[in-house]
């Protein structure tokens, strides 16, 4: 016990000597806290619109006043040809362009419907779906003005609507920072976890004092506590200050209970503090551990569900989710914060990770050797 | 109750890096490992201070098996790397005081070991160990590998990059803790503190070429040595590594150092030689042996053999 807290004490005294560290610590997740949750919105804005409007009816011009008052859309102008707005997609200076063709107007009077075309720039999928949802919402709208203005009694012998409302649960107002807020901490605590830990025991390996270390009676076991649990103390603390960031700051709501929260860090940073070991054991130098750890970071972070739902991957990725710890804990820390999930709720969670924590610490364990 | 060696032998992959090694260190000894770099020095330390296994062979420090007995020998021996490697960004109380925690000691209790040397880096206690000078290095590494008693003290070229002065009084210190009754084996590349050593090996491409006292080594050098000069040291050396009675020649200080294959060779055939080689301001005479001149006939020697 005497040497595990000596080591203890020794981590710190180093941990706060080095004024690099610090910064990485304490300043650095803070400064991604608050601008990543800012930054990283699913919120499509400012797309660059222009129309073509080849029909200048009455018609069009209504419409063209929609998608002029239209707030998701910087309404760039209109254009007289196909050809130009063609060029000025090309160029990259506008996004969306709704095609309004000849006899629009009439052949909606006479024949009761009318088409229209947008082209949307779809490099970015996910955003050219919006615009799309952004485009039918103003035509909906437009299409039951003209009901009402230009068809009059005709409308209203219409057959009524479905109409549904929906209500969005335990993120009512659908704010996309109640749900990055609490993945971003994830994220922070893992990178802080999985650098550091690693890292640390590579240095010791750099400057040959693990070779010094390793000709003393110090047991494996008494070594590896005093490496990892400044670690597993400095994850725990960086969790705290996010979560009084992320209610502060973010007015995230905590439905659930933060005694549960750390209960599952604890576990997570086991796994974490596991893996930042695993591949120290396997590299001789920081730079390696380093470039080893971003691999398994992005990898991790990219399929925990944090950006992308894991229900829209691939069969064969979903699977391999299974393996990814981000991916538990930022199921759990949404699950809690914003459901108020209870342990039972997160238990299978808790019991896939406790055993990845075991499987990772054994091998960690094993892999470390004193001898080679 | 020393080190003991028996047909030691280190390989990695296409590398051998010791051959067969046997040899014994007496209790209280202090034992030189004289060899160039690549001799295998550091491998034979890391195998006797249990960081290495061998491949075949046995051998026991302080009466305890490598293999079988490692956690008890972690328990008594000193090992001073060759790298310094304490911790760079802890003060030199500080790196003290975790090295004596982890031998379950403190530094009070074998404070009387070490005090001679902690009273010269004391005034700088609270200072980082990379901050230090390097023979102050030198002296704590020194310290933390002395501060848990250990029996035997393994020093991989300790002196490697410290100035002369600093040198000296090292192997001052080593002089001094050999009373204290621990075993020290040292290893170094300067063939000048061979002297300084009870009794020396002398090692290269993991083969040990001699054992013995410095003394002893030198007496048994079978040839005279001459040290010769002349205006163009170059070409001097390229002319006598062509002449016919050349046993060796090589570099050595301001001098060239020549022996003879003929045991009745005298200066003056040599002078004549290089007289007819047209050098001028031509210098011979008789050199007496050191260990240096040793290594380089045996290692001249061996290499022969090996090929």
């Amino acid at each position: 016990m005497r040497t595990i807290r000596f080591l203890l004490v020794k981590e710190f005294k180093q941990i706060f000597r080095n004024k690099a560290m610090l910064l990485i610590i304490f300043v650095l997740p803070l400064i991604q806290l608050l601008i990543l949750s800012n930054a990283a919105s699913y919120e499509v804005k400012n797309s660059k619109f222009a129309i073509v409007d080849l029909d200048h009816s009455s018609y069009s011009r209504a419409l063209i006043q929609k998608f002029e008052a239209s707030s998701q859309f910087d309404f760039m102008g209109l254009f007289s040809s196909e050809k130009i707005a063609k060029e000025q997609m090309q160029q990259g200076k506008i996004d969306v362009v709704l095609y309004i063709p000849v006899h629009f107007e009439r052949s909606f009077q006479k024949e009761k419907k009318g088409s229209l075309l947008t082209t949307i720039n779809a490099i970015n999928g996910s955003a050219a779906a919006v615009e799309n949802m952004y485009v039918n919402a103003i035509l909906k709208d437009f299409n039951k003005t003209i009901q009402v203005d230009f068809m009059g009694a005709e409308a209203s012998l219409q057959p009524k609507q479905l109409h549904i409302d929906t209500l969005f649960w335990f993120n009512p107002e659908l704010n996309y920072k109640t749900f990055m807020v609490p993945g971003i901490l994830v994220l922070l605590v893992t990178m802080v976890a999985l650098f550091l830990a690693g890292m640390n025991i590579v240095r010791e390996k750099e400057l040959g004092t693990l070779e010094q270390i390793n000709v003393t009676p110090i047991k494996k076991h008494q070594f590896i506590i005093g490496k990892l649990l400044p670690f597993w103390i400095i994850g725990m603390f960086e969790l705290a200050v996010g979560l009084v960031i992320a209610r502060l700051i973010f007015d995230v709501p905590m439905v659930g209970n933060f005694g549960l929260l750390f209960l599952f860090a604890s576990v997570y940073l086991l796994v974490i503090l596991g893996i930042g070991m695993f591949i120290s054991n396997f590299t001789d130098t920081q730079q390696q551990a380093m470039f080893l750890s971003w691999f398994f970071a992005v990898i991790f972070i990219l399929m925990s569900g944090l950006f992308t739902p894991i229900e829209s991957m691939p069969a064969w990725a979903q699977v391999l989710t299974e393996a990814n710890p981000v991916k538990y804990f930022v199921e759990v820390v949404r699950m809690v914060m914003l459901k108020g999930a209870s342990l039972l709720d997160i238990m299978p969670q808790l019991i896939k990770l406790s055993i990845y924590a075991l499987l990772i610490n054994t091998l960690a364990v094993w892999s470390y050797k004193k001898v080679n | 109750m020393g080190i003991s060696l028996h047909h030691i032998s280190k390989s990695f992959k296409s590398v051998t890096a010791l051959k067969d090694i046997s040899f014994d260190v007496k209790s209280g000894e202090l034992f030189g490992l004289i060899g160039p770099d690549g001799a295998g020095k550091t491998t034979l330390f890391r195998v006797l201070t249990t960081l290495l296994l061998a491949d075949e062979g046995t051998a026991s420090v302080a009466g305890m098996d490598v293999v079988t007995d490692y956690k008890a020998i972690r328990n008594s021996v000193g090992y001073m790397p060759g790298r310094f490697s304490l911790y760079h960004d802890l003060t030199v109380e500080e790196n003290l005081n975790f090295f004596a925690t982890i031998f379950n000691t403190t530094l009070e209790e074998n404070y009387d070991l070490i005090k001679e040397i902690y009273v010269q880096i004391e005034p700088f206690k609270n200072r980082r160990a990379g901050k230090l000078s390097g023979g102050m290095k030198q002296k704590l590494a020194l310290c933390c590998a002395l501060i848990h008693k250990p029996k035997v003290l393994f020093l991989d070229e300790p002196t490697t990059g410290v100035d002369p002065v600093s040198r000296k009084e090292f192997w001052e210190m080593l002089k001094r803790l050999q009373q204290k009754d621990i075993t020290m084996l040292v290893s170094t590349a300067y063939m000048d503190e061979a002297s300084l050593c009870d009794r020396v090996a002398l090692i290269q491409d993991g083969t040990i070429l001699e054992i013995d006292t410095p003394q002893r080594i030198i007496e048994k050098f079978p040839r005279t040595i001459y040290n010769v000069k002349a205006s163009e040291t170059y070409r001097l050396l390229k002319d006598l590594e062509k002449y016919e009675a050349t046993h060796s020649v090589y570099p050595f200080g301001e001098f060239l150092h020549f022996t003879s294959k003929d045991a009745a060779f005298t200066s003056e055939e040599l002078i004549q030689f290089l007289e007819q080689e047209h050098h001028t301001e031509i210098e011979v005479s008789e050199a007496i042996p050191t260990i240096e001149d040793s290594f380089m006939t045996l290692s001249k020697e061996h290499s022969n053999n090996g090929n």
